[in-house]
């Protein structure tokens, strides 16, 4: 079987210039399909990272994201001091009440505007999610119109960098700051102090609540108990699992999208590889027949083709994973339309991808193989050994 | 010429590589139209959009409300004809995956602003008299097999609770762009409600839309508006409804731009099949060729051949595709009409597959045919297949 | 005394595999006179269809003139020298090279299209050559439909649809039977002395070569004598 191997992959070498474009064909697919999976993967990435395996978030019911949370300060007041929530540092409950709103801003380059979502926060902010870490200028002074910019916003945003003043809420706010979260969706907020911002944006509300409860059981009763208190109208979850369900929507868009650009893409590779493996059997006919006539099976000569079409495969499909690994140096800064605020990540490859790119690329192989293999596999040796 | 029936002929010699060489462009045709028109159903919205109107939103951005009492103000300001507002309800049908569009509109002002939308009168007459009206776009009826008189519920995400609606109105576009896909309910319904519930959230809108009197004034009046609540504690943006729609389109730019990427990826790949077809062509004919140079044939004759077989194959496999694009695309815009409510063909995209075939047609043949001139004829006569 | 009309002074040629350069013909003076049946002998290698290429003007010399019916074709252009060929030379091949999509009929007639002529002069000409090889009954059938004489015959066909003074060919009966071979020979051998054209011939079968009013010798890359 080494033997046939080698013949398979030195026929690969010998058709060269059509190999190479049947290989290219294919890593062009595998890129595609890499790419928009890899694509949906950083978003999805981006937001699990965002959340906080120890924390709580609680929302208005029904409401889905913060933006569109609304929570009186009485019912926050009742699940901060729910009894499954830690106590904080101050001895108080380790919880942080915070509004998000969206505001309109221009984009570095097009210029054109999309939302940034800015976060009016309180003291245990930062305390409750122990990755925020100020990499550029200062943290705001209390009462005054200062605020911290994630490191993508400032990246991305014009005005977003330190020094920079935002006009929103009939005010100037100045950026006197700027923050990393670990790569997670944190990044691309604004963060300001929250009695500052709900005075000036006149919302004298919480959208959401976030609390420490590390343990499982703990956080279960609470939820339990909340969700039916008359008092409330919330819907509790593990802040993990709140940020994970944040891009639902647009994931669905780029995977349904993408797999039908790769399926029709596939489509067009496969008969690519066909073509090819085609004129490799006719151009061989002579060599199957040797092959036969010195014993070989039918079953062998369908093998060799059926090989011979899977190296291709698996070459291009190397190629194409190969080249879309590159893409995960660039980052996408867009609209995730579930939250409708501008969300920056990056490229992001799994195994998972790998491996399902790998498979999709033999199969590729396999369907454009084994037609031609077939053909091969029923040339007679006769025949075969008189053609020209 | 007599040479066509020769390029006629030397297509259908090998016709199991033409037919799957046609397929393949044939495939990449479509993926291209069905690409390309993803990206025009972007711009739908924008497409559709009338000059003669205007949508004032809250300056801060759109999740922010205005209060409805702006109506009148904004009424009052030179070149504007009517105001009618909008509100985005965001509420669910049953499960968040039955995503579409729902707003709270201004029962009284807002069918008249956008003529486009059309109904039996005695839609318009229910939705005018019932509080729990609704009316619903052709597509999305089709698409939840809801018929008039249907009592549905939407769960609020914005507006908290379950709000029961009748279907009272089934509205069909007056044009190709028109969105079929959006449910309209009377803002008074959500006023009301708010009112009882929450007090502090009634009497306020999402969007208000002006039509002007003179679409050439649009700036000047946008700017009028937009003065009247300067340094106001809500601020209004105004803009052209076309504008106001291709800011939704630039907050998604990144996708958009990687979708004409991916499209011009697919023409690559047409290049590739039939490349590779004209290459092992030509290679094949090497000998043929050069006997043809022997009886006196010149270059361009080989030229003109080997051109001729590129084209004729590239003309089938992406008229086959335009052709194959209609009901191709008509799946597709089933299965992403959650995403995008308008998904038609434009004409433009399909001159753009045709050029494109043809392009490819010429490029595939230009190496094959450069190394069949370039072959001496003793070379080419020694190959022997 | 008959005019030359295949003239060779001093010709040399060699090829190039890599940096390493090949003789192939060495001082060439050749001299064909109109009317003549001359066979071209010699061992494989000895450069006897490199000769023929020289004189069919699809390969150059690497020195020396190549005169054919007056005209120094070394100095012609690549264009030039196609029309050149379709005037003056008809060229038969050892594997017929017929064009397998094309029947009888129009692969005789594909020279033709070189020329100006309309649709019912092609069609006399195409008919008058099928019936000096006597092929007119065949005119309909596909080279594949056909034997390797039959084959041969629409290629000699084809070779003097466009009326040239010199034919040429290159092993012509190379692939053939013997009977088969006597025919194509007995037509050539027609086709010198009733028709007057001018024939050079490469060939290793000495049968074939007794058609010929005389033969040259090839060995090496030289004319020897016999």
């Amino acid at each position: 079987m080494n033997l046939l191997a080698a013949y398979s992959f030195r026929n690969v070498l010998a058709r060269r210039l059509t190999s190479t474009l049947t290989i290219i064909g294919v890593a062009l697919v595998v890129f595609v399909f890499c790419a928009v999976l890899m694509l949906s993967n950083g978003l999805r990435q981006t937001l699990v990272d965002t959340g906080y395996e120890e924390n709580a978030i609680i929302i208005r019911k029904a409401s889905q994201t913060e933006i569109q949370s609304i929570l009186l300060r009485d019912m926050a007041n009742v699940a901060r001091n729910d009894v499954a929530v830690e106590t904080g540092p101050d001895g108080d409950p380790f919880a942080t009440g915070e509004l998000l709103v969206l505001i309109n801003q221009p984009k570095r380059g097009s210029g054109e505007p999309s939302n940034v979502p800015i976060r009016g926060v309180g003291k245990y902010s930062t305390t409750i999610r122990p990755n925020i870490r100020l990499v550029e200028g200062r943290m705001w002074s209390p009462g005054t119109s200062e605020i911290i910019a994630g490191r993508k916003v400032a990246e991305n945003f014009q005005n977003g960098g330190v020094g920079g003043t935002v006009r929103f809420a009939s005010r100037d706010w100045t950026v006197v700051g700027v923050f990393e979260a670990g790569g997670s969706g944190f990044e691309s907020e604004l963060w300001g102090d929250y009695d500052q911002l709900a005075q000036a944006f006149q919302r004298p509300i919480y959208s959401s609540l976030t609390v420490r409860v590390p343990s499982q059981e703990a956080f279960n009763a609470m939820r339990e108990r909340l969700e039916n208190d008359p008092r409330v109208t919330v819907d509790v979850k593990r802040e993990k699992d709140y940020y994970a369900e944040q891009s639902n929507f647009t994931r669905t868009y780029i995977n349904v999208l993408g797999i039908i650009i790769s399926i029709i893409f596939s489509a067009g590779a496969t008969v690519g590889a066909m073509i090819t493996m085609y004129a490799s059997v006719s151009g061989r006919t002579t060599e199957i027949g040797t092959l036969r006539a010195l014993g070989f099976s039918r079953f062998t000569v369908l093998s060799t083709f059926l090989v011979e079409s899977v190296f291709m495969a698996l070459f291009g499909g190397a190629l194409g994973i190969l080249a879309a690994t590159f893409l995960s140096r660039f980052e996408v800064s867009t609209t995730n339309w579930d939250t409708f605020a501008e969300l920056a990540f990056s490229f992001q490859t799994s195994w998972k991808i790998v491996i399902g790119a790998l498979i999709f690329a033999v199969g590729m192989g396999i369907v454009g193989g084994f037609l031609p293999a077939i053909q091969a596999s029923r040339i007679r040796i006769i025949e075969a050994l008189r053609a020209k | 010429m007599k040479l066509l029936k020769l390029i006629f002929r030397n297509t259908l010699r090998h016709w199991l590589r033409t037919s799957l060489t046609v397929l393949g462009l044939a495939i990449a045709v479509v993926a291209f139209v069905v690409i390309r028109t993803t990206i025009d159903a972007w711009y739908a919205q924008a497409e559709a959009a009338s000059p003669d109107r205007l949508v004032t939103r809250h300056a801060v951005s759109l999740t922010f409300f205005l209060p409805v009492a702006y109506a009148e103000r904004i009424g009052g300001v030179e070149g504007v004809n009517t105001v009618s507002h909008a509100t985005w309800f965001g509420g669910q049908y049953i499960e968040p995956k039955n995503f579409f569009a729902n707003f709270a509109i201004d029962h009284t002002t807002y069918l008249d602003l956008y003529p486009e939308l059309l109904m039996a009168p005695e839609a318009r007459d229910a939705f005018m008299q019932e509080r729990q009206a609704a009316i619903v776009g052709q597509k999305l009826a089709d698409r939840f097999g809801w018929q008039l008189d249907d009592r549905i519920v939407l769960t609020g995400t914005i507006f908290p609770g379950d709000w029961e609606l009748v279907i009272r109105g089934i509205y069909t576009g007056a044009k190709e762009n028109t969105d079929e896909n959006t449910l309209f309910f009377r803002w008074d319904y959500v006023d009301e409600r708010m009112r009882q519930e929450t007090p502090g959230r009634a009497g306020y809108v999402g969007t208000f839309i002006e039509r002007i009197d003179d679409p050439t004034q649009s700036a000047a009046v946008s700017e009028r508006i937009d003065a009247l609540f300067q340094n106001s504690i809500a601020e209004t943006k105004t803009e052209t409804e076309e504008a106001f729609s291709l800011s939704f389109v630039a907050m998604a730019s990144s996708i958009v731009l990687g979708l004409k990427i991916i499209s011009i990826m697919v023409i690559g790949i047409i290049m590739l099949v039939l490349g590779n077809t004209m290459a092992m062509t030509a290679r094949e004919r090497v000998s043929e060729y050069a006997v043809m140079k022997t009886l006196g044939f010149r270059p361009f004759h080989i030229v003109g051949l080997i051109f001729g077989e590129s084209l004729f194959i590239a003309a089938i496999g992406g008229g086959l595709g335009i052709l194959l694009a209609f009901p191709l695309g008509g799946l597709v815009s089933i299965a992403l009409s959650t995403f995008f409510p308008v998904y038609s063909i434009a004409v433009l995209t399909l001159a753009f597959a045709a050029l494109s075939s043809f392009a490819v047609g010429l490029l595939a043949a230009v190496f094959p045919a450069l190394k069949a001139v370039r072959t001496p004829i003793v070379d080419g006569l020694r190959i022997v297949d | 005394m008959a005019e030359a009309i295949v003239q060779l002074k001093s010709v040399f040629k060699s090829y190039y595999r890599g940096r390493l350069e090949i003789p192939v013909l060495s001082n060439i003076n050749l001299s064909i006179n109109e009317g003549q049946f001359v066979a071209l002998m010699g061992p494989s290698g000895s450069g006897k269809t490199t000769l023929l290429n020289l004189i069919a003007g699809i390969d150059r010399p690497s020195d020396g003139e190549v005169r054919v019916a007056g005209d120094d074709i070394a100095r012609l252009s690549e264009s030039e020298m196609a029309r050149w060929r379709s005037e003056n030379i008809g060229f038969i091949f050892q594997f017929y090279n017929l064009m397998p999509v094309l029947n009888a009929f129009e692969n005789v007639e594909l020279p033709l299209l070189l020329m100006k002529l309309n649709r019912a002069e092609r069609r006399r000409q195409v008919e008058t050559a099928l019936g000096i090889v006597g092929l007119a009954d065949r005119m309909d059938h596909y080279p594949n439909q056909l034997s390797g004489g039959q084959e041969q015959r629409v290629a000699i066909a084809r070779a003097v649809v466009t009326d040239p003074n010199l034919l040429l060919a290159d092993e012509p009966t190379g692939d053939l039977d013997k009977q088969s071979a006597e025919d194509i020979m007995e037509l050539l051998s027609r086709l010198n002395k009733e028709f007057g054209k001018t024939i050079v011939m490469v060939t290793h079968d000495p049968r074939a070569a007794e058609a010929a009013e005389y033969v040259q010798h090839l060995d090496k890359g030289e004319l020897v004598q016999a």
